[in-house]
């Protein structure tokens, strides 16, 4: 009964088209908004700010877009902390060498550096399928690995190999403290997820999903793979390369390669998995979980007076990530967004069992 | 063409349909000369050549695995032949490119489904309107401009297509969820949103019942008729070839061994033979 | 083979021939030294092998491409330091072995089972959840530590060939040890897939599912029994490995470049997975030594995978693999 759409008729394509064409989806989206634009930062304790909340909006981003590359375009990545790392060191660099450069143009700058990294390594695509493509992708993962930790001029000869991002700054304003930080991502992430969502739901996104879907049906109908496959790689290097440079510039603040390891792409794989492959909501779902979980994993035993060391922990960790993927993968391939959906329709009915 | 109109270029249609099959006689819109498809050592098609004339139904029949869809992915590119030429409204052409085809005016539905199963009916129709559309990145990340225009006025248009089709109540639905007769039609509204020239239908009625069996047909000559889209046909159910078609080309073992109206194939001797076995 | 591709492997060959002695022209390397380069890194090579060589069984019977074949040899080696604490080797070996069947088994049941006729893609990452999940349980049942296996290989390198050259060639009889027992391995191996009603079996469902089932080969005993010789050839990546290197978490990372060896190989073929980790290992090693310095060092990390990338491009379906074409 809540979640009904009776009477809601639409009258034009346009308003059938548009972006949450239920009035309650509207609604909760605009409440969620406000909710965190507005409450979020007056209520959350620095804690919240600085362990969940900022690593999960970043996350969010890089999930989202490898979920475009994966999830929209079929294609295997297991190279995508090396593209983040490409955005950060890309980043630090433009900073570092054009000081004068206004922050967001650098981010944007670094997001298109990873951007072009990511459709050379997506070049083989277009030969290759499956996990084909995700050795190659490790190829350009343990490349950059080495790339920015071996060559000096990546990390400004810094002699530990590893770099710290300059004080914050937009417009003359500085970003400081852990809210500020958190607003500035926030906005940075709602953009970007409703840019992603335009495109998914346009003649783009479609050529993308066709590719998934039959990629020789897609030809047929005009749909080039060459076009598909590029622009799925170089749209989804630029919100990794972003998610990347805002990884190391506001979050960590300092960092050295180790940071984007291939640990790092397997994390974001899970992230895309779990929230649902194909899906805006779930690469955002996906991420909330895997920030949540090592969290609640270190929270629970000492809450149950169980005493756990952290390697075990870690270790219960690992596992708990493998048995969820190869649940999700059986049980619910399109993960948690999905379970969403799948509430929603029930809440069309609820209290009624008919 | 809204709705009422549709309605009563059916009934129409109804009525107006002969019993016989219709003689189209324009000139060859589309023409294979000589073609002949090897893989590995395994020979497909042997120096096949026939055409296709402008506005007119021609099937491909013969045997299992007599080249009949390797002879269809020749034509829109899928397979590129070792000899032989591709005549296409009068360009020639040693081989077509799936997307060349698709370019020019050549749609295609296939046997074993190829749906976009992931997107609903709605997205895999519009996807076939995908090349009529600009893909410029940036606006349609912020969907502006025609980003937007286009998006709503090619609606309409597969609005149109999935009325046609009668499959107006599962638009929002995922295509891998419909039972299969109506993903046969989700196909044919596909490869109609291209608005083709020349459409190829690999075997639009396996696996149908009777029913299902005639509501294609119709959806067929309405094409046929309607649009003027020109028919290759390929097609198991003889009574459904002989009744559609206006002229039939036999293939048997990637050779062709007969071609001309529906009565002469069906007495071509080496027809009957290849249907109910000789001593070779 | 076309005659295209036997010319492109030709000339493959041809190149990475080339590039292996040219520190012998142009460097002035001895001949000798270059010889140790070599050997260490055909060496190393076999190893490689070992781990391609239970992605090729995996992939060839079931389809699946196996990422947690690191992970089964890093648990096969785990559990056999840690049952040879409580007895004697032997009977260690026999527990370890029965351990990983009942894995084969338990993988088949709760992962393969349920994911059946599912496409490739989402196979390899439900293995990759596999790999996650047997990591974390072999650290939290045996230790995170490193250990140390001792099956009683030979440690100590000899000198060989040392009336041929002066000072010789050294030598590790612990590899030359390892070569031998992939050899044998292999070698059986191959008598089992040629000679037994059940390698016969399957190879029948590697060339097509569908076929072997509808002439009644159970697929789903076949499926345990081809997981179950995987896990058989880990424990001996394991030993080898392991007490090569000691038992630790770093083997499931070597592991991973198994993965450009069976690119190289091809995905289908035995030969292939020898050969292509002999190359991998080879290239390897004369890489770091001769154009490492150029770059800074460290080159081993990625080199594989680099090479394995650029013969993607030119060969996708490996040395030896079977080219496959789609059919609509």
């Amino acid at each position: 009964m809540i979640y009904r759409e009776t009477g809601q008729f639409k009258t034009s394509y346009a308003s059938d088209q548009q972006l949450f064409p239920i009035l309650q989806d509207r609604v909760v989206v605009i409440g969620f908004l406000v909710f965190a634009f507005a409450v979020v930062p007056f209520v959350a304790s620095e804690y919240l700010f600085r362990a969940i909340l900022t690593p999960f909006l970043i996350l969010s981003l890089a999930a989202l877009g490898l979920n475009i590359l994966v999830g929209y375009c079929g294609q295997l990545s297991l190279g995508t902390g090396g593209f983040m790392a490409v955005g950060a060191y890309a980043a630090y660099n433009l900073a570092l060498r054009l000081p004068d450069l206004n922050l967001i143009v650098v981010f944007i700058l670094a997001g298109l550096c990873a951007t072009v990294v990511g459709a050379i390594f997506g070049v083989p695509s277009l030969r290759i399928k499956g996990f084909y493509l995700a050795v190659t992708t490790l190829a350009a993962q343990f490349f950059l690995d080495w790339l920015f930790a071996r060559v000096g001029w990546f990390t400004n000869y810094s002699s530990s190999g590893s770099v710290a991002a300059p004080p914050l700054e937009i417009f003359g304003y500085p970003i400081q403290g852990p809210v500020h930080k958190y607003l500035f991502v926030l906005a940075i992430v709602c953009v970007l997820a409703l840019l992603a969502k335009n495109l998914t739901r346009g003649a783009i996104g479609r050529s993308w999903m066709a590719t998934r879907d039959m990629d020789v049906a897609a030809e047929v109908i005009g749909i080039r793979p060459l076009h598909a496959k590029l622009t799925a790689f170089a749209v989804s290097s630029f919100y990794v390369g972003l998610a990347g440079a805002l990884w190391a510039f506001v979050y960590l603040e300092a960092w050295e390669p180790l940071a984007f390891d291939v640990n790092r792409s397997f994390e974001l794989l899970f992230m895309v998995i779990i929230g649902g492959l194909g899906s805006i909501l779930g690469s955002f779902l996906g991420a909330a979980f895997i920030v949540i979980l090592p969290i609640a994993l270190n929270q629970l035993p000492t809450k149950l007076g169980i005493p756990l060391s952290t390697a075990s922990i870690s270790e219960i960790e690992l596992m708990v990530f493998g048995a969820l993927i190869v649940f999700f993968l059986i049980a619910e391939p399109r993960g948690l967004a999905r379970l969403w959906a799948i509430g929603k329709e029930k809440l069309r009915l609820w209290p009624f069992p008919h | 063409m809204n709705l009422s109109e549709l309605e009563a270029r059916e009934a129409r249609a109804l009525e107006e349909r002969a019993p016989e099959p219709r003689r189209a006689s324009g000139s060859p819109i589309l023409a294979l000369e000589n073609v002949s498809l090897a893989f590995g050592g395994v020979k497909a098609l042997s120096d096949v050549s026939f055409d296709v004339r402008e506005h007119e139904i021609r099937a491909i029949i013969g045997p299992n695995g007599a080249g009949k869809s390797s002879l269809l992915n020749v034509i829109n590119g899928v397979y590129r032949p070792q000899q032989g030429r591709i005549a296409f409204r009068g360009e020639v052409r040693s081989h077509m490119e799936p997307h060349r085809a698709a370019r020019l005016g050549i749609a295609r539905t296939f046997q074993s489904l190829a749906l976009f199963k992931g997107m609903t009916v709605l997205e895999n129709i519009l996807a076939g309107r995908n090349l009529m559309m600009k893909r410029n990145l940036l606006l349609q990340a912020l969907r502006i401009g025609p980003a937007l225009t286009e998006e709503i006025a090619h609606r309409k248009r597969v609005e149109e297509i999935i009325d046609f089709l009668e499959i107006p109540h599962v638009r929002k639905t995922v295509v891998g969820r419909l039972p299969y007769g109506l993903q046969k039609r989700v196909d044919l509204g596909r490869a109609l949103a291209m608005e083709p020239k020349v459409l190829l239908l690999d075997e639009p009625m396996a696996g149908m019942n009777i029913e299902e069996k005639q509501d294609m047909s119709r959806f067929i000559l309405d094409v046929n008729d309607e649009f003027g889209t020109t028919i290759v046909l390929i097609e198991h159910d003889m009574g459904v070839v002989m009744d559609l078609s206006d002229r039939v080309v036999v293939l048997d073992y990637g050779r062709k061994i007969a071609d001309g109206t529906p009565d002469e194939v069906r007495s071509s001797q080496a027809v009957i033979d290849a249907y109910l076995g000789v001593k070779h | 083979m076309s005659a295209s591709a036997r010319n492109l492997t030709i000339a493959f060959f041809a190149l990475l021939a080339f590039a292996a002695v040219s520190p012998m022209l142009f460097q002035g390397v001895r001949f000798p030294q270059w010889l140790e380069i070599v050997i260490g890194g055909l060496m190393s090579g076999v190893l490689y092998s070992l781990v391609a060589l239970g992605l090729v069984l995996i992939f060839k019977a079931s389809g699946v491409f196996n990422f947690a074949q690191g992970a089964m040899v890093l648990f096969a080696a785990l559990t056999l330091v840690k049952l040879m604490d409580h007895m004697p080797l032997v009977a260690a070996l026999a527990v370890t072995l029965v351990v990983m069947v009942a894995l084969a088994w338990l993988v088949e049941r709760l992962v393969l089972r349920p994911l059946v006729n599912q496409e490739g893609i989402v196979l390899f990452m439900a293995t990759l959840g596999v790999a996650y999940f047997l990591n974390g349980f072999g650290q939290i049942v045996w230790g995170a530590d490193v250990f140390t296996l001792d099956v009683g290989m030979p440690k100590e390198p000899k000198i060989l060939l040392d009336k041929m050259f002066e000072g010789g060639i050294l030598v590790s009889m612990e590899d030359v040890v390892a070569a031998l027992i992939a050899a044998l391995l292999v070698a059986s191996l191959a008598i089992f897939f040629q000679k037994t009603s059940t390698g016969r079996a399957l190879r029948a469902v590697a060339d097509d599912h569908q076929a072997a089932q509808s002439i009644g080969i159970p697929l789903n005993r076949i499926w345990v029994i081809v997981w179950s010789v995987a896990g058989m050839v880990a424990l001996v990546a394991g030993v080898v490995w392991g007490s090569k290197l000691g038992v630790q978490f770093s083997l499931q990372q070597v592991a991973l470049k198994a993965l450009p060896v069976v690119i190289l190989g091809g995905f289908t073929s035995i030969p292939g997975a020898i050969v292509g980790g002999l190359l991998i290992g080879l290239g390897e090693k004369l890489s770091e030594v001769y154009l490492g310095p150029l770059f800074g060092g460290g080159i081993e990390n990625w080199f594989a995978y680099v090479l394995a990338l650029v013969f993607l491009l030119f060969r996708p379906e490996g040395l030896f693999g079977e080219k496959i074409i789609d059919r609509v």
